[in-house]
């Protein structure tokens, strides 16, 4: 399409992408009314399930280039996984809310605070995945950042307080030096694409990358990679992550392990194909990968010393964005596809994990490891399912993050054979840790249960998670493997 | 004087340079404040000035929009921004004297050493860039850097929000310095500034009520078992 046709067009709002995003933005309105909180719980999941019966839409989409939406192989697929996640995590908060309401955590005036940022923080991660304009992509983080800490300060105990102003200040500072980046990329394009919208648009950036100005390219990408490093909760600036997971309520954490982290990851993505496109500019790779090693090596040793159960998943989900983020610097399409097939099953895995690991803290009226033990001999149920999803973050067969992860090291052992070394003990200590808290959490003798039981079905959601990554780690479908070398392709 | 063509020496430069320059002088000020009223005092003229720069660079580049960021600047951080903020210092009956987490003449070293880092960065990457649009993202990047010194060196959490919003008027220089840079963000970036700023104000109120002060060293002391 030719950039100067990218325009601001209201009626592409009315496409099934725009109604994916529009629809969360709308029910958050609604759902800030309904004060009765059975009913919100439930118009939640009804929102979320229209969204992603849009998203379903996407596939179907792909090509659509407009100035404000962009849907393409990966945007589709990103999206349609966000709002399933989405999805799925209304309905664990459905069966959620009703014990976190009768222990006293969250009264019922602020639930409608609750309903209301979930729909915020679905629609501007749709938002941001879809956008086709940079500027746009920003923006809609900042409103999920914004929706996110809201929630997460929603207990009101010192240490949300704490955690959701240090989520604040610092993803502040990275979305900050973001913007600057986003500035010096559109300085960049103007010498390819003119002023004006098609020099912040991904669909005019990729094809003109090789005209646009190098070195300022460079710049950009230097602020845009730190910017949404920090969102990608990627060494150094990952400290906001552990706090926010471990002290937000449940549902959050675990929309929020998968979708803030593959808006950034996949920004870092498409910037890298821009900067490869480009002869004069630096090579992308080499300073995604040192994040991404950073990051696994800092979260395999942080996992040790931790005696909260939330906060130890949300280190484990550090080490898996850094490793999804050294996937996608290694680039090449067996590269990114491995890295895209990674974050797949992580954000699966990772949100199955939240929801039993947020029941057994309502079980045990507690989250550290010292309250949760010996879940398989008290609740068998909820014990086996956690035990599976720690097997399959451990990235034992026969889940799909074996195969994501086997990937990824056999193309590393292909092109940079000495970055095995280090990538493989950053993999084995975080994996021998999980093992470790498997046997605490899952086996032994049980701790005594002091709170309330949710219901039964609470558990649903995670073993729909699991058995997508089983069953996609035993037989990936032909079809799934080439929308993803697609998405890979030309990255 | 017709949009764009901006020459080395001209008067469009000039001011341009000028009010850039304002503004970082602005921001070394805000580093070395100790009354909170004082703060609150320069982070409005800061806005203030950032007005002035948005309005010349929409006049120098023929542009109307950027008259609506000068406005957006003017009436949301010059003006509404610094009276909530007294209000919340009046309400919450903070402390008037700014907590500092490092002496002054060492965060003045540091901050030198952040705007001759920008100028270093910045100058050499974007030579081919036009003069104006150079020197004032670099000067935009020094305000951006002094922002987080701020943000770093203080440890109230209200003078922490000051250095963010300061922060941002770098970013809003950065964007209105750079030709034809799509309405739509500057709109939204503007929205979220208020909405951030409503955020920033519920905590305040929220981290009082808990701690009864708003001295982020208590954030640092709970939790810490937890971990």
């Amino acid at each position: 399409m030719n950039p100067a046709l990218l325009t601001l067009d209201p009626l592409e709002l009315a496409s099934p992408a725009g109604l994916a995003v529009l629809v969360p933005l709308a029910a958050a309105g609604l759902l800030a009314l309904i004060r009765p909180w059975r009913i919100a719980a439930r118009a939640n999941i009804a929102a979320a399930g229209a969204s992603f019966a849009l998203a379903c839409l996407l596939p179907w989409q792909v090509g659509h280039v407009g100035g404000l939406l962009l849907v393409d192989h990966l945007s589709a697929y990103l999206a349609l996984l966000t709002a399933f996640v989405g999805l799925t995590s209304a309905v664990y908060s459905h069966a959620f809310i009703p014990v976190e309401i009768a222990a006293r955590r969250l009264d019922r005036r602020r639930l409608r605070l609750y309903h209301a940022m979930f729909q915020v923080f679905l629609g501007c991660m749709l938002l941001a995945l879809l956008s086709n304009n940079l500027g746009v992509t920003w923006v809609a983080m900042e409103g999920a950042t914004i929706a996110a800490v809201l929630v997460v300060g929603l207990p009101r105990t010192a240490e949300a307080i704490e955690a959701s102003w240090k989520f604040f200040l610092i993803c502040g500072v990275g979305i900050a030096l973001a913007l600057f980046g986003t500035v010096v990329l559109y300085l960049a394009a103007l010498p390819a694409l003119g002023p004006g919208l098609p020099a912040m648009s991904w669909s005019a950036l990729g094809p003109a990358a090789a005209r646009c100005n190098g070195t300022v390219l460079n710049l950009a990408f230097v602020f845009l990679l730190i910017g949404y490093g920090t969102k990608a909760g990627l060494a150094p600036l990952h400290a906001w992550m552990p706090d926010s997971h471990a002290e937000g309520p449940t549902p959050v954490s675990a929309v929020m392990a998968g979708s803030i982290l593959n808006v950034a990851l996949s920004v870092i993505l498409r910037l890298r194909g821009v900067m490869a496109a480009n002869p004069t500019a630096i090579a992308p790779g080499p300073p995604i990968m040192a994040l991404g090693l950073a990051s696994v090596l800092m979260a395999a040793f942080s996992l040790w010393p931790r005696r909260d159960a939330k906060r130890f998943f949300a280190f484990s989900t550090i080490e898996q964005s850094g490793l999804t983020a050294f996937a996608f610097g290694l680039g090449g399409q067996a590269g990114v596809f491995a890295g895209l097939l990674h974050m797949t099953f992580h954000t699966l895995t990772k949100a199955a994990i939240f929801q039993c690991v947020g029941r057994a803290a309502q079980l045990k009226a507690g989250q550290r490891f010292d309250q949760i033990g010996g879940l398989i001999s008290s609740h068998r149920l909820l014990g086996l399912t956690l035990a599976a999803g720690i097997a399959a973050l451990v990235a034992l067969p026969p889940f799909g993050l074996f195969s994501s992860a086997f990937l990824i090291l056999t193309e590393t052992a292909r092109r940079d054979p000495l970055l095995v070394a280090p990538l493989g003990v950053g993999l084995l200590v975080g994996a021998w840790a999980l093992v470790w808290r498997l046997q605490t959490l899952c086996l032994g003798p049980a701790t005594p249960d002091r709170g309330h039981a949710p219901a039964h079905l609470s558990l649903a959601p995670a073993w729909l998670h699991l058995g997508i990554v089983l069953v996609l780690g035993l037989a990936m479908p032909a079809g799934l493997a080439a929308w993803l070398l697609a998405a890979a392709a030309s990255r | 004087m017709t949009g764009g063509q901006i020459v080395f020496g001209a008067l469009s430069y000039d001011v341009a340079h000028l009010l850039g320059g304002a503004m970082l002088v602005l921001s070394f000020l805000l580093l070395y404040q100790r009354r909170l009223s004082a703060v609150i005092n320069i982070y409005a003229v800061q806005a203030l000035v950032l007005a002035a720069a948005a309005a010349w660079q929409g006049w120098v580049q023929g542009s109307w929009h950027l008259y609506l960021t000068a406005a957006i600047a003017l009436f949301a951080k010059a003006i509404a921004i610094p009276l909530s903020l007294r209000r919340i210092v009046r309400q919450l009956a903070i402390h008037r004297a700014v907590e500092i987490a490092l002496g002054v003449f060492p965060t003045m070293i540091l901050g030198v050493a952040l705007g001759a880092l920008a100028i270093l960065v910045v100058l050499p990457t974007t030579l081919a860039a036009q003069a104006l649009t150079r020197e004032d993202l670099a000067i935009a990047l020094s305000i951006v850097l002094l922002g987080q010194l701020m943000m770093i060196t203080r440890r109230n959490a209200l003078t922490q929000v000051i250095g963010f919003l300061s922060l941002e008027n770098g970013l809003s220089l950065a964007a209105v310095g750079v030709e034809g840079m799509p309405l739509v963000v500057e709109l939204s970036v503007a929205f979220l500034v208020l909405v951030a700023f409503i955020v920033f104000g519920v905590f305040f109120y929220r981290i009082r009520e808990r701690f009864d002060s708003l001295d982020v060293r208590h954030l640092d002391q709970v939790g810490e078992g937890l971990r």
